[in-house]
């Protein structure tokens, strides 16, 4: 038991060595939190619009007020033309124009119909829809509200967004970020450290010590584990004091998964290690093989349900998958151990495997 | 001139040397490209959703039909009350619940209007937003449907003066198909991705292998090193970039509208940019592992805050002015200005000047920063 002590200390005393390494491990979590709290954001505001009107009247420029009290927009040119509008999209200072038809108050005295056109930068779907979404939507308002009519058939909807009722980003990624952060601190820092020791030759000196080979093992890991709670915690108190972000269900029940996924990822880090025969390929390695898919694979950013078939079939073994939806399960929706219980078995039945796997790649480098 | 191009052929060598990394470096983008851009999408795909209908009438049902004949929406369940949504919604077993309340179909006929609720599970955020609009761009279709089929009472039927006629266009993108705006891109990233990486490790390594030493007691000069050093890395980012480009065309088949002369000016000022800022970053670490945390956290600053996600002018306005002193953002939107609108160099012409005076800044950072002698 004394010499496992003494070996956790070299391994704490290596980690506290390296300060710039330490700093940025330590920094990451709290960085990522504000970026993505602050500058990742997918709500579309502000969006130049450009307003084609050939005869100004009382009706073109009620609509034209409309929508510019509205912040999703901001007028960026009211011309009597088309012309010159296609430079404007191209070089992105237009992203919509509204074209109104001429005569348009005349119109609406006699009862004609308006034909308004909506041109809207498409080149991001997403964007694009949604721009024309909201641009839809004011014209439409405008409408029923100057136009005169009665009785049309309604059928009101009331939406409620349940569990991030404003859709704040912060609120989505912070989840995220708990298991992104939690992969890059734990197994990749386990994968690369075991093939330091390797590649510097002192993992033999290690190997023919009294220690046993599970003994190096976990006395390599549990600094990291210590680390890995630390970047959790501070997470969690960025986004809480930063963000506001809520944490619904139970902190016990979220520290304790944390665990769990710690040491998967720890686990998971042993195996690439035992794998790779330079510091090099156990970096690449971990770095295509896990920090894309977690940031891909994993629902973090991208829906899963958004993926194509084969892809989700693969984001399965993507252990990410599992924690995110437990971390957005408590945190969110206060979902506790009788919801979540089936990706609680998954994460352990990785964690299983990743151990057998990895304790048997070091016995046969002792065989 | 003849130093340099010896030290270029000697980092020609020792890359080529390395099979197991040539491979890696030249293959890693292909998959990245082929599995990103199928992945990167907010794509909403069928919406399990479940419809608490206590109305049962030929109007609610008719609504449900419609709802199952998008393809937005597959009704994984049917339920005459709401006793089991807060449980579906907290299991995911659906991602949306319609409330069709009592007295729905009489409502309509008596007095012309009826509610419906809607509730979506937004711990995904994105998507909760566009299944929104899906499901009432459906009920207001079904509204419009009703106003001319259903029998009304009189006092209530639509009297309606110059009706709107608004016709909407999506420029750039009609098929909205996301890989066009994705891929061009992607393949930023990814060229940045791996000369960052390459570059940043590069010179440590030389230091960590003891060979560093060799190279400062020979007579070239800073700049000669910082040139060599930078060149093979230049020719091999290119040639990613070139992969990139074709499998972006042949595979996903992105527009090319632009000049694609103007895409490639583009790319070889930015790459002189990040390789610069890789090897800056090789001369003030110590070990290849610090090297690849410092650049590794680089890039993921770099790539999040470039609107290669998530676009620029939804970001607050401090963060729109620090992404201007982000190379990756400008270099990703000269690709999406010039692939996809078919912008000129009048537009992006400054964004490139730019880059090449940030590469310029960079590279005096990285001779400035070598040092020949040991301290």
């Amino acid at each position: 038991m004394r010499a496992f002590l003494g070996f956790v200390r070299k391994e704490t005393l290596h980690l506290l060595r390296d300060r710039q390494t330490l700093a940025i491990l330590l920094l990451f979590p709290v960085v990522q939190v504000l970026i993505f709290g602050f500058a990742v954001r997918t709500d579309v505001e502000d969006v130049a619009i450009a307003i084609v009107d050939p005869t100004p009247d009382v009706a073109t420029l009620n609509l034209r007020e409309r929508i510019a009290a509205s912040d999703r927009f901001h007028i960026v040119g009211v011309t009597t033309s088309t012309r010159g509008l296609d430079a404007r999209f191209r070089d992105g200072s237009v992203r919509q124009a509204l074209l109104l038809p001429t005569d348009m108050q005349r119109r609406i005295g006699r009862g004609d119909s308006l034909s308004l056109q909506l041109l809207t930068d498409g080149s991001d779907p997403n964007t694009g829809g949604i721009m024309q979404g909201y641009a839809t939507a004011i014209v439409d308002r405008w409408y029923r509200e100057v136009v005169p009519q009665r009785g049309v058939l309604r059928i009101e909807t009331q939406s409620r967004m349940r569990y991030n009722p404003t859709l704040e980003s912060a609120h989505l990624f912070v989840p995220g970020l708990v298991a992104f952060v939690l992969t890059i601190v734990s197994a990749l820092m386990t994968a690369i450290s075991i093939s330091r020791e390797r590649e510097t030759g002192t993992m033999e000196m290690l190997l023919v010590s009294p220690i046993r080979p599970v003994a190096i093992v976990a006395g390599k890991v549990i600094p990291y584990i210590v680390l890995g709670f630390v970047s959790v915690l501070l997470v969690l108190v960025a986004a809480r004091t930063v963000f506001d972000v809520p944490l619904r269900g139970s902190l016990v029940l979220l520290l304790a998964e944390s665990g769990l996924y710690i040491i998967t990822a720890l686990a998971l880090g042993v195996v690439i290690s035992t794998k790779a025969p330079n510091q090099r390929t156990a970096m690449i390695a971990a770095l295509a093989g896990l920090l894309l898919p977690t940031m891909i694979l994993s629902g973090f950013i991208f829906p899963i349900d958004s993926l194509p078939r084969p892809l989700q079939l693969l984001s399965y073994i993507v252990p990410a998958r599992w924690f995110l939806v437990i971390v957005r399960g408590i945190m969110l929706k206060g979902a506790g151990l009788a919801t979540l219980w089936q990706e609680t078995l998954v994460l352990v039945g990785m964690t299983l495997l990743f151990l057998v796997r990895g304790s048997r790649g070091l016995a046969i480098r002792l065989g | 001139m003849r130093t340099v191009f010896f030290l270029v052929r000697k980092e020609f060598l020792q890359i080529f040397r390395d099979r197991t990394t040539v491979f890696q470096i030249l293959l890693i983008p292909v998959v990245q490209l082929l599995v990103l851009a199928n992945a990167a999408t907010f794509d909403v795909k069928q919406v399990a959703m479940m419809v608490v209908d206590e109305d049962r009438t030929t109007v609610s049902v008719g609504l449900v039909q419609r709802l199952e004949g998008g393809r937005q929406f597959r009704v994984v369940r049917y339920e005459p009350t709401d006793a089991g949504v807060d449980h579906a919604l907290l299991d995911r077993e659906v991602t949306a619940v319609l409330h069709i309340p009592r007295h729905f179909e009489e409502d309509l006929v008596r007095r012309g209007w009826a509610p419906v609720q809607l509730v979506l599970n937004s711990e995904e955020g994105a998507t909760a937003g566009i299944v929104q609009s899906y499901a009432l761009s459906i009920l207001g279709a079904y509204a419009r449907e009703l106003d001319r089929t259903l029998p009304r009472l009189e006092a209530t039927r639509t009297v309606r003066v110059a009706p709107l006629d608004l016709r909407t266009q999506r420029w750039f993108n009609p098929t909205r198909n996301y890989k066009h705006w994705m891929v061009p891109a992607l393949m930023v990233s990814l060229t940045t991705i791996i000369g960052l990486l390459l570059t940043a490790q590069n010179i440590t390594r030389e230091n960590e292998l003891g060979t560093l030493e060799q190279l400062n007691v020979t007579p070239m000069t800073k700049v000669q090193f910082i040139a060599a050093k930078l060149i093979p890395f230049w020719l091999l980012s290119l040639l990613i970039f070139t992969i990139g480009l074709t499998i972006g065309k042949l595979v996903f088949g992105i527009p090319m509208r632009g000049n694609l002369l103007l895409v490639y000016l583009a790319a070889m000022v930015y790459l002189v940019v990040v390789l610069g800022l890789g090897l800056w970053i090789s001369t003030i670490t110590r070990t290849q592992q610090q090297a690849m945390f410092v650049a590794f956290f680089v890039i993921l600053i770099f790539l999040l805050m470039s609107g290669l996600f998530t676009p620029v002018d939804s970001m607050p306005r401090w963060a729109q002015y620090a992404a201007e002193a982000n190379p990756v953002k400008h270099f990703v939107a000269v690709m999406r200005a010039v692939l996809v609108r078919g912008a000129g160099l009048e537009t992006v012409g400054r964004p490139i000047l730019g880059l090449g005076v940030a590469g310029i800044g960079v590279l005096a950072l990285a001779v400035g920063r070598y040092r020949k002698s040991v301290a």
